[in-house]
């Protein structure tokens, strides 16, 4: 017989694709899951729409999943209930020693660039406040470049959504 | 097709005309900040495509990529603004400007729905489209900045102001040019909408290029 627990121990060894040191549950993507006897439904919550790594993730969970000899489905829920805030700690924490500034915490009121602008964001290599936006867009629609200007480097800044 | 199909299908298919053509900025945007930008943003545009067509399919009992690629291009309910093949900066930042401008109030709309699936969506659509308005702005301001930009971006806004009336409805578009005449300090003209109903060619021209892959499989390919 599968548990939760089994199922939320499984899913966290599943890495997100294109950022490997958090896994899905880091990152909050899934919302519910619900076990009844051998049938587990998993609510999988996208972070940005046109992200790449969603399929991959999706399919990498419904295979983890059938390797406990679950039955599996997987609901993709297209709602407002991802947001950045659901980024575990142990997940921020992961992806500031890897290089990324993990995301702001999201408002009432939504981001406007004097706060992008500002230079309150600080810098995953050296710790400093000195820093600014490069360009609101990067690698991937998730993050923004910044520059330090203490230790003079560039890094990645996850957006607030 | 009921109107929340309708409505659904006519905002999915501007995102993903309007995708495709921001992705033709990939490569060669005129600085490498800005061809990530165009990049991502094409990428988020196609997304929220995507999941409208989701949603738009479970009513029509079809599937997304069904509705995306195996429509003929009369049945496209896009909007002639994002139709159009405009591969030059001053006129993409003004199709930029003016579509996000108004697609923020129509989606601003929609989440304000008592259609739950709807409401949810948008609500998440208008979280990503906040970095979009936000480069557009970024972008008036500069060009607001020179006698040259001015220019250039007044002269790209004229020629595309009667299409960027054509894609809200005669309820929202007032609330929208308001805000639009309020920021852009120049006179626009009272024009006429250019409609959903009047496709460009440049439709059909990308049509043929988006679905070729689609329709080579219908013809026995394999990729």
């Amino acid at each position: 017989m599968v548990t939760a627990d089994d199922v939320w121990a499984a899913l966290a060894e599943i890495p997100d694709p294109e950022i490997p040191v958090v896994s899905v549950v880091d990152l909050g993507v899934v919302r519910a899951v619900e076990v009844d006897d051998r049938r587990v439904r998993v609510e999988f919550t996208p972070t940005f729409l046109g992200c790449p790594a969603l399929d991959v993730m999706r399919d990498a969970m419904a295979a983890r999943l059938a390797a406990l000899g679950a039955e599996t489905e997987i609901e993709v829920v297209l709602d407002d209930s991802w947001s950045t805030d659901r980024i575990t700690p142990e997940g921020r924490e992961k992806l500031r020693v890897a290089g990324f500034a993990p995301p702001a915490p999201r408002e009432a009121a939504a981001p406007n660039l004097v706060q992008l602008q500002s230079s309150v964001f600080r810098c995953p290599y050296c710790g400093s406040t000195e820093t600014k936006l490069e360009n609101i867009f990067g690698p991937t629609p998730c993050r923004s470049l910044r520059y330090c200007e203490t230790c003079r480097q560039p890094f990645e800044q996850f957006k607030t959504i | 097709m009921n109107e929340r199909t309708r409505r659904l299908l006519e905002l999915a298919d501007d995102e993903l005309v309007l995708g495709w053509r921001d992705s033709e900025w990939t490569g060669i945007a005129p600085s490498l900040e800005e061809d990530v930008a165009f990049s991502s943003i094409a990428q988020n545009e196609i997304g929220h495509a995507r999941a409208l067509y989701e949603l738009a399919a479970k009513e029509l009992g079809t599937t997304a990529d069904a509705l995306a690629f195996d429509r003929s291009p009369e049945e496209y309910l896009s909007a002639p603004l994002v139709e159009l093949r405009r591969l030059e900066w001053a006129r993409t930042i003004a199709r930029h400007y003016l579509y996000e401008t108004a697609d923020a109030v129509r989606i601003e709309a929609l989440a304000a729905s008592d259609d739950p699936e709807v409401a949810g969506l948008a609500a998440k659509i208008a979280r990503e489209e906040t970095y979009h308005l936000m480069h557009a702005d970024l972008w008036v301001d500069r060009l607001l900045d020179t006698d040259e930009g001015r220019a250039r971006l007044r002269e790209a806004v004229e020629e595309l102001w009667p299409y960027a009336l054509g894609v809200l409805d005669d309820e929202l578009r007032p609330v929208w040019a308001e805000r639009v005449r309020a920021r852009l300090e120049f006179e626009l003209p009272d024009v006429e909408p250019i409609t959903r109903e009047q496709h460009t060619e440049e439709l059909r021209e990308l049509w043929e290029e988006m679905t070729s892959v689609r329709r080579s499989v219908a013809a026995g390919a394999e990729w």
